[in-house]
C-alpha cells in the first residue's frame, strides 16, 4: 500500500534517514521502533507528507507523495488520521469540537448526526461524558485519547501514531495499545504505529521496522524480531546500556575531555 | 599581523556581517510576501472563510476598542494642551481646532494606532501561531486536510485590514472630542473657532490619506505578525523571539511606510 524507495532525509549535516526502502501492507498494524534519534518519527512525518524528503520517493499505490499537487495531498489526508506525540488538540476548541471538527469540515452531515458519532467514537476512547471540557483542562492521557477519537473521527483508510503510549499512565497506556490493535483489525484500517515502547510495539504490531542510525535494521513480524539473533536488535529489545548501539553520543574522550578542558579538573 | 592588517580584517568581517545580514533580511521579506500572497489567494476559494474573518475581526477590532479609545483620549489631550500654550505665545489660539485635527487626522490617529494594534493584537498574533506550531496544531490541521494558511493566516490579515481603519477612525474622533474639551472647557478658547478652523482646514484628502495610511499598516502587521508566528522556530524561546520581532519589526515598518505615504500625499 505505502512504499518508499531509497528515502533520505537531512537536516543540515545531520542524516535522520538514509536510503531506507520500506514496504508498509494494508489492513495490518506496521510498528516503527527505534532509539532516539534513530530516524523514526522523522519516517512517519515524511509518510504522513508534512515532511519533503531530500531525496527519494513515497508511493502511495501508484501515486507519488513528492510530486503530488496540493489539491490532491488534501484529498489523500482526508483519508488519513494522525494522532500526535502532544496530542495536538486545538486549544480554542472543546473536547466535543476537537473531535467534530473533521466533520464539520468536511461533510455536510446533520448536527444531530454529528453528534451521535462525536459521542460514539468518544465512547470508544472511554471520555464519553467529557465533551464540554477544553484542552487545557485535560490530563495528557485524557488529551491523547481524545486526540484518538479525532484520528478516527473520519473512518480513516490509513492511521498513524506517534508515540501512542507515551507520558501515559499503565491503564492507559494498555487500552490505547489494545484499541490501536482492535481497531486495525476490526476497521481493516492500517496504522503505522512510531514508539520506543518495546513490550506494546511488538504485542500490537503485524510487522515491525526497526531503526537505527537512519537505517532499517531488522524487519519482521514481532517473533521474528524477538527471536532476532542481531546483536543491536536484542540490545533494544531488551534494554541493555552495553551492546554495539552505544548510550553516549560523546566522540571525544572523557578523560581527555576533563583533563585538557579548562574550567573542569584543575591540574597543579 | 601588521596593525593595518588586522583593521582591514575587522572592516571585512563588519562588511560581510552586514552583507550577510542584508541578504537574510531581504530573503525573509520575500518569504512572508510568498507565504502571504499564497494565504490571500485563498480568499474567495472554498471552503469559504468568512465566519474566521468576522472571530477574528471581533477578536482584534473589538477587544482593541478599550486600548484604542484610551490613547486617542489622551493623544488629543495633550495636543490641545501642548499646542494652546505654543499658540498663546503669537495670539493664535482660535487656531487649536485646526492643528489638533490636522496632526490627529493626517499622522497620529494612524500612527500611533498601528503602534497600539502592533503591540495589543499583532503580538497575540505572533505568540498565538508560534505555539501552534510548537504544539504541532499547524501539522495537524494539515493532517485533517485543512490548510493552516488558509485557516490561519487568511483570516488574521484580513481582519486587521478591515479593523485598522475602523480603529483609527474611532481614534480620531476620540482624540478630537478630548482635544475640544481640553481646549474649550479647561483652558477656554471660543467653542465655535475651534470647531470652524477644524472644519475649515480639514479637506477629504486628509481623511483619505488616513484611511490609507491606516489600510497600508493594517496590511504590514497582518503580514508580518502572522509570518512572524508561523515561521516561529518551534521552541518556547523561538515563540519568544518570534513576538518580540514581530513588535520591533512591525513598528519600524510602520514607520518607514508613513514616511513614504505622507511623502507621496502633501
Amino acid at each position: 500500500m505505502i512504499r518508499t524507495e531509497k528515502l533520505s532525509r537531512s537536516f543540515d549535516d545531520v542524516i535522520a534517514l538514509d536510503d531506507t526502502d520500506i514496504h508498509i501492507k494494508a489492513h495490518q498494524t506496521t510498528v516503527i521502533m527505534g532509539g532516539s534519534g534513530s530516524g523514526k518519527t522523522t519516517l512517519l512525518r515524511l509518510l504522513a507528507g508534512l515532511e519533503c524528503p531530500t531525496s527519494g520517493h513515497i508511493w502511495y499505490g501508484k501515486d507519488d507523495l513528492n510530486g503530488m499537487s496540493q489539491k490532491h495531498l488534501y484529498q489523500l489526508r482526508s483519508r488519513m488520521g494522525m494522532v500526535f506525540q502532544y496530542s495536538a488538540l486545538l486549544n480554542s476548541l472543546s473536547v466535543y469540537d476537537n473531535v467534530a471538527f473533521p466533520l464539520v469540515e468536511h461533510t455536510q452531515l446533520d448536527k444531530s448526526v454529528i453528534h451521535t458519532m462525536v459521542t460514539m467514537k468518544l465512547e470508544q476512547v472511554g471520555l464519553r461524558g467529557f465533551e464540554k471540557l477544553m484542552p487545557s483542562q485535560l490530563s495528557g492521557g485524557m488529551a491523547k485519547r481524545v486526540a484518538f477519537a479525532r484520528a478516527l473521527a473520519m473512518d480513516p483508510e490509513v492511521v498513524f501514531f506517534d508515540e501512542p503510549t507515551s507520558g501515559l499512565d499503565p491503564i492507559s497506556a494498555g487500552v490505547v495499545a489494545s484499541l490501536i490493535g482492535n481497531l486495525t483489525q476490526r476497521t481493516k484500517m492500517t496504522s503505522i504505529v512510531v514508539t520506543h515502547d518495546v513490550h506494546a510495539g511488538l504485542d500490537i504490531a503485524d510487522h515491525v521496522i526497526l531503526l537505527w542510525q537512519g537505517k532499517v535494521i531488522a524487519e519482521g513480524t514481532s517473533d521474528i524480531i524477538r527471536g532476532s539473533d542481531d546483536a543491536r536488535v536484542r540490545q533494544f529489545i531488551e534494554g541493555r546500556p552495553d551492546g554495539p548501539i552505544p548510550f553516549s553520543r560523546s566522540e571525544t574522550s572523557y578523560i581527555e575531555d576533563l583533563l585538557h578542558k579548562p574550567g573542569t579538573v584543575r591540574i597543579s | 599581523m601588521s596593525k593595518a592588517t588586522t583593521t582591514q580584517n575587522s572592516i571585512i568581517t563588519l562588511l560581510g556581517y552586514l552583507g550577510r545580514s542584508f541578504l537574510r533580511a531581504i530573503e525573509r521579506m520575500g518569504d512572508a510576501t510568498v507565504l502571504s500572497a499564497n494565504a490571500l489567494s485563498h480568499l474567495f476559494a472554498r471552503p469559504w472563510q468568512g465566519k474566521h474573518i468576522v472571530l477574528q475581526l471581533y477578536a482584534l477590532g473589538v477587544g482593541s476598542f478599550v486600548i484604542i479609545a484610551i490613547t486617542g483620549a489622551f493623544t488629543g489631550m495633550v495636543l490641545s494642551l501642548q499646542g494652546y500654550y505654543t499658540l498663546a505665545k503669537f495670539g493664535s489660539e482660535s487656531l487649536l481646532g485646526s492643528g489638533v485635527a490636522l496632526a490627529i487626522i493626517r499622522e497620529l490617529g494612524p500612527v500611533l494606532g498601528a503602534f497600539m494594534m502592533v503591540g495589543r493584537a499583532g503580538s497575540s498574533i505572533t505568540a498565538e501561531i508560534g505555539i501552534m506550531r510548537v504544539t504541532e496544531q499547524l501539522d495537524a490541521l494539515q493532517m485533517m486536510a485543512v490548510n493552516p494558511k488558509a485557516r490561519v493566516i487568511l483570516p488574521r490579515i484580513i481582519a486587521m485590514i478591515i479593523a485598522l481603519p475602523l480603529l483609527v477612525s474611532i481614534f480620531d474622533i476620540i482624540g478630537l472630542g478630548a482635544g475640544y474639551i481640553v481646549g474649550v472647557e479647561l483652558l477656554g478658547v471660543n467653542g465655535g473657532a475651534f470647531v470652524g478652523e477644524m472644519i475649515a482646514k480639514i479637506t477629504p484628502m486628509d481623511l483619505y490619506a488616513g484611511w490609507v495610511k491606516a489600510i497600508g499598516f493594517g496590511i504590514l502587521i497582518g503580514v508580518i505578525c502572522t509570518y512572524m508566528g508561523y515561521r516561529a522556530t518551534p521552541t518556547t524561546e523561538g515563540v519568544a523571539k518570534a513576538t518580540t520581532q514581530a513588535v520591533v519589526a512591525g513598528s519600524v515598518s510602520v514607520l518607514i511606510l508613513d514616511y513614504i505615504l505622507t511623502s507621496f500625499f502633501l
